[in-house]
């Protein structure tokens, strides 16, 4: 590790990882294969991956280098419908073309962070809401982009892998855990070296960071890069191994809202928040539903039920954000910290 | 203020003797001389109706501590952010590097040997220490982001380099057990010295500091005179100082200019300074106001 790495808390092993993430890992990789539902993989893990990925691919960008976006949604349907695009057209293994969308995002994301090297804060989250609606009108627009589908809904292709078809649940949540595991090593890597120091400089006095000699401008556009690229990613991951199929309309300002509720809930500049973050928004709901249904059912209308289920999210996150603005991840590291107290003390 | 002003007189004479001594004698109109590490010539600078400086001409030599001292909205920190390119001068050139620039770039500071500090704290406090400091030497850098991810030899030969003079620097100012910490855990007077270590682990040859002694205690404040002092011993800098208490800058400067309503009133050795009319009365005055 460099001697930029942050410091670090609880035992390393050997491999370099901390006690928990092994834990973490074995569970993801072994014990979920083998015990889970389909119901649990399909409705709660796949889409959590997801949603994770694209929390990281943000956090990088606001968490770390504070550039505030509300384009997420946009840079996961460029990945999406590049990928698709890759695949349909050039019939390059699925990886390849996985990696060609991400850096379609990236290059996308990286004229959309252009304005950042003029705009801040609030000015400059409304200009990166031009990628949101610039994105999906072309999508809709251009019928190429979808191969010409009347509706615009595209069936996602099979992931394939040397011959192996990952059609299964447990095979696109394997595909996908395998994925957003590998970039969430790399971010690790990132943001724990030089390049974290650039970033965490930016965001923490732009002015001290110039004068110093951070490249500032090239910082910046590297954040917005990297993380529209691996945005991109999550775009591929959430169309082709949770919905499997491909269609603008999932991509909209909604989802580019979830996306930094995600990365504001788990807390800012951390990455186990990040994935904190997607679990609460994406079990949240499901809860509330069921909740609501053993609650309601028969009483009042569907609707009305998504509405309050509605009211009640949002009640929640700023009754969070009130109560603990640094997130998740500072919760768990209070708890954490208690439990060893208390562990030491016998 | 004039009590503080002979408060200095005593500083002055406990403190270790001027050493403008050391330093080559230059004619006053060798101001723009190659063989000055910094110098102003004419420079104006307006906020709208607001003139923070009106044609002051300024010179730094190499291995100097040069004093800015004036009461509250002279100028002083508008001297300084001139000259580290924040601001941009209506009129006037800056010297540096035997060149006569009408404006500097901010990004080009390090590589011109030009390091500063604030006159409030600009660490990054979502940073450690080390990081904070490490952050002074990225200009230098000359491995990418892709050779850091591939662990490259050289890239990691180079990130050994940046801990390794990282360490050096805090060890210089006394702040190698906090390395780990977060910066923003550590109390003010940590805080300014950490400032001190980015600016001086660039090795400038031109160092600005912007009252590095606010607020602090008057332990604390001996503490960062010492530094400021061993620095220019060692390294050979040349110092721009601005700083409030008179009894500190009378024992550390080598030469003392002074503003007031952007104007350079006086400038010379401290007890030059000292007897200066026009700097009493801009200082009776500052107190009658
Ligand atoms: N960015 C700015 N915009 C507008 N006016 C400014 C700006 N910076 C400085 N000024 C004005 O210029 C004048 C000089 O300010 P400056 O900060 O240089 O004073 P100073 O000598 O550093 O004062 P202090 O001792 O309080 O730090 C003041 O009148 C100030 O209000
Ligand atoms: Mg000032």
């Amino acid at each position: 590790m460099s001697v930029f790495s942050a410091s670090v808390t609880g035992a390393r092993l050997a491999t370099g990882f901390s006690l928990p993430v092994l834990v973490v890992l074995s569970l993801g990789f072994v014990a979920v294969p083998l015990t889970a539902s389909p119901y649990v993989l399909e409705a709660i893990l796949l889409p959590f991956l997801a949603l994770s990925l694209a929390g990281l691919g943000l956090n990088l960008l606001t968490g770390y280098c504070g550039q505030v976006s509300l384009g997420s949604a946009a840079f996961m349907a460029v990945g999406a419908f590049a990928a698709y695009n890759f695949d349909l057209r050039t019939g390059l293994p699925i990886p390849v073309s996985i990696v060609l969308a991400a850096l379609t995002a990236a290059v996308i994301g990286l004229v959309f962070g252009l304005p950042s090297l003029r705009l801040r804060g609030f000015y400059l989250a409304v200009s990166t809401l031009a990628a949101q609606f610039f994105v999906q009108w072309a999508l809709t627009k251009f019928s190429w982009f979808s191969n010409g589908s009347p509706s615009g809904i595209i069936a996602a292709p099979v992931i394939e892998l040397a011959g192996l078809r990952l059609d299964s649940a447990v095979g696109r949540y394997l595909f996908s855990l395998t994925i957003v595991t590998a970039i969430t090593l790399l971010v690790h890597r990132i943001v724990s070296g030089p390049e974290g120091v650039n970033l965490i400089a930016v965001r923490d006095n732009e002015t001290a960071a110039k004068v110093i000699g951070v490249p500032v401008l090239r910082t910046k556009l590297v954040a917005f890069a990297l993380s529209s690229g691996i945005i991109g990613i999550a775009g591929v991951l959430w169309a082709f191994t949770y919905l499997r199929t491909v269609e603008p309309a999932g991509f909209n300002l909604d989802r580019s809202f979830q996306i930094l509720f995600i990365v504001i809930i788990g807390g800012l500049a951390t990455i186990r928040g990040t994935f904190l973050g997607a679990g609460l928004i994406v079990v949240f709901p499901l809860l509330l539903g069921r909740l609501s249904a053993f609650a309601f059912d028969g009483l009042i209308d569907a609707g009305l039920i998504k509405l309050i289920e509605r009211i009640v999210l949002g009640g929640t996150i700023i009754l969070f954000l009130i109560a603990e603005p640094n997130g998740l991840s500072a919760i768990l590291s209070r708890l954490s910290a208690r439990l060893r107290a208390l562990v030491r003390r016998g | 203020m004039l009590s503080v002003l002979t408060g200095g007189l005593e500083a002055a004479r406990l403190a270790q003797p001027p050493i403008a001594a050391r330093v080559p004698e230059l004619a006053p109109e060798s101001i723009h001389a190659p063989h000055s590490a910094l110098a102003l010539e004419g420079v104006s600078l307006s906020f709208g109706g607001i003139h923070a400086l009106r044609d002051v001409s300024f010179d730094l030599r190499p291995g100097e501590i040069r004093a800015v001292i004036g009461p509250n909205g002279a100028g002083k920190s508008s001297l300084v952010n001139v000259i580290s390119g924040l601001y941009q001068a209506d009129a006037g050139y800056i010297h540096l590097g035997g060149r006569r620039l009408r404006h500097l770039r901010p990004e080009a500071l390090p590589k011109l040997g030009v390091a500063r500090t604030f006159q409030n704290l600009a660490l990054f406090p979502g940073l450690t220490v080390e990081q904070n400091v490490a952050a002074g030497l990225v200009f230098r850098r000359r491995h990418g982001l892709l050779a850091q991810l591939a662990g490259l030899p050289g890239a990691r030969a180079e990130a050994a380099e940046v801990a390794d003079r990282v360490r050096d620097v805090a060890g210089f100012l006394g702040i190698t057990a906090h390395l780990h910490r977060l910066v923003s855990t550590l109390p003010y007077g940590l805080q300014k010295q950490v400032e001190l270590a980015r600016a001086l682990v660039a090795s400038p040859k031109v160092l600005l500091l912007d009252e590095p002694m606010a607020g602090m205690t008057a332990t604390e404040k001996a503490e960062m005179a010492a530094h400021v002092r061993s620095a220019r011993d060692r390294l050979g800098l040349a110092t721009i100082l601005i700083e409030h208490d008179i009894g500190v800058v009378m024992g550390l400067s080598d030469r003392i200019a002074v503003l007031d309503h952007g104007v350079k009133i006086a400038d010379g050795t401290p007890p030059e300074v000292r007897r200066d009319p026009d700097v009493i009365r801009a200082y009776l005055g500052a107190e009658a106001a």
